[in-house]
């Protein structure tokens, strides 16, 4: 258990000091989402919906966690390649997925930075009200959708793994989530077979846990399905990033690029 | 002169091929087609949320902006990755036009960024309903060469830029960004605070926008004339200050021997 606790410490302060330098995570964790929100404040307000400006900083704080999730658990592996240090983890003695687990919190949690990042903007600049419905509810739903999305990276990295332009993949499903867990919208507003794509994807529950808690609604259930998709993708990363590990011995891969 | 345009035209297609990072399929299509593709249907589904404007402002603003894409990425790869793979040295050491260097680079950009802007309108028209009148199409197309052109130039200054800066990504990224919020792409600008606005107007495709809506909606070419000749006065401002620009970081990259630093 010591070990355990000791290589999800080291992998996340060490994941989280490198995010942090990076000004590339800066832009996709702090400056993207505030221009989003800003955009969307707008468009609220021409709208004459400037009730709901609460609505879109919490949207565009999680589009920012989708980002940054996605960009850098995507990109993981690959990155891990390019620096040499994949065939490093790949060596030591604990499971590659214990490995990688912590790298993915790191990833969550500076996406969590725009939840952050949104919430003070809107406040400061478009006089967003910040009156929570339930504040310990959403102390607890931040937290959930933040560790959620992180296990979701982890499902990312093991099967982008494969695809030789992880990048490619980011770039093109950074807008479709956004798009189908209605971040900034209803999902009603997206025709009836794209829901059940949305009720497979942790940032639709997530905005949903947090939106009800700040705004007012049901926060358990969503709570809920964010920890049945967090298990499911422990579950299905655990195998596919056996399954990676098995290939990429096997057919001396490991460390190309 | 036979010399200058084979610089342009062949040289522009050799660097574009070879610096453009994103030129194979597998790269190419996510990102240059289905990311574009997704943020014309994001923008619209939001403003259609937010009751703000009406589909075609959405869809005529993001199907025109959506050539940055290009414009912005590509021009920056174009220019800049001559840094990063270590071709810069042998390149300005060629006795080889500059104007003809750099400009030809701006050919394949304009192109495909056109190319880009034309599937995202026909995905506009196929899958969200937008109908111009095809009497209207001639004159959008005009416009649309126009703002790409414009956007192309900007890319240059940010190429340019990329000759000396590090991490020059970082400034095409939000380029990219603050152009969906300063040019009008997503809100009109009259409801943007002042000094937002006069950015917007110094930026490209804000005038090349506002012309293709109204040419989408039926004006005609001549009435939105003062605009399209605005879009292509800013493209030419950023151009030449590009290249001046360009020039200016050569040569201090060569005396202060820092071409290849990287």
């Amino acid at each position: 258990m010591k070990h355990f606790l000791r290589i999800l410490w080291s992998g996340l302060w060490l994941n989280l000091k490198m995010l942090s330098t990076s000004t590339f995570f800066l832009l996709t964790s702090s400056i993207q989402p505030v221009i989003f929100a800003t955009i969307a404040f707008y468009m609220f307000r021409a709208g004459g919906r400037s009730g709901t400006l609460l609505y879109a900083a919490l949207g565009a704080g999680m589009m920012g966690v989708w980002s940054t999730t996605l960009f850098a658990s995507g990109g993981m592996i690959q990155w891990q390649r390019w620096q040499g240090t994949l065939e490093l983890g790949v060596a030591a003695p604990p499971p590659l997925v214990l490995i990688y687990v912590p790298f993915c919190f790191a990833n969550a949690i500076v996406g969590g930075y725009s939840l952050a990042a949104t919430l003070v903007w809107g406040r400061l600049l478009f006089g967003v009200p910040l009156h929570l419905m339930h504040p310990g509810l959403f102390v607890l739903a931040v937290p959930a959708a933040i560790l959620s999305l992180g296990l979701f990276g982890l499902l990312l990295a093991s099967t982008f793994v494969l695809y030789r332009y992880a990048n490619a993949m980011s770039n093109l499903l950074e807008y479709p989530v956004w798009v189908a867990s209605g971040l900034v919208f209803s999902v009603s507003l997206l025709p009836a077979w794209t829901h059940p794509i949305s009720w497979l994807l942790p940032p639709y529950w997530g905005i949903l846990a947090i939106r009800h808690a700040a705004l007012g609604g049901p926060v358990w259930g969503p709570l809920g399905m964010l920890a049945l998709l967090g298990v499911c993708s422990v579950a299905v990363a655990s195998v596919t990033m056996r399954w990676f590990e098995y290939l990429a011995r096997a057919r001396a891969t490991l460390a190309l690029t | 002169m036979k010399h200058w345009f084979s610089v342009f035209f062949v040289g522009g297609v050799i660097a574009y091929r070879g610096l453009f990072n994103w030129i194979r399929p597998a790269m190419y299509i996510p990102t240059m087609l289905g990311s574009p593709l997704f943020q014309l249907i994001f923008f619209t589904k939001l403003g259609q949320y937010a009751h703000a404007g009406s589909r075609d402002f959405y869809v005529v603003g993001n199907s025109t902006q959506v050539c940055a894409m290009s414009s912005v990425y590509g021009m920056t790869m174009a220019v800049a990755n001559e840094r990063s793979y270590g071709t810069l040295g042998p390149l300005l050491a060629s006795p080889a036009n500059r104007a003809a260097v750099f400009l030809g680079r701006g050919l394949p950009v304009l192109a495909n960024g056109l190319l880009v802007s034309a599937f995202t309108f026909g995905a506009a028209a196929l899958l969200l309903g937008f109908r111009p009148g095809v009497g209207t199409l001639p004159a959008l197309a005009a416009v649309v060469v126009v703002t790409a052109s414009s956007c192309t130039a900007f890319g240059m200054l940010l190429g340019s830029i990329g000759l000396r800066a590090k991490d020059y990504f970082f400034a095409a990224n939000l380029a990219y960004f603050l152009m969906l919020l300063f040019c009008g792409v997503n809100i009109p600008l009259g409801d943007l605070p002042g000094w937002m606005s006069t950015i917007g107007r110094c930026l490209p495709l804000t005038h090349g926008i506002a012309a293709a809506r109204k040419v989408a909606a039926g004006a005609s070419f001549g009435s939105v004339g003062t605009l399209v000749l605005t879009e292509a006065g800013v493209g030419a401002a950023y151009a030449a200050g590009a290249y001046i620009l360009f020039r200016i970081l050569e040569r201090e990259s060569r005396r202060s021997a820092v071409l290849d630093a990287y």
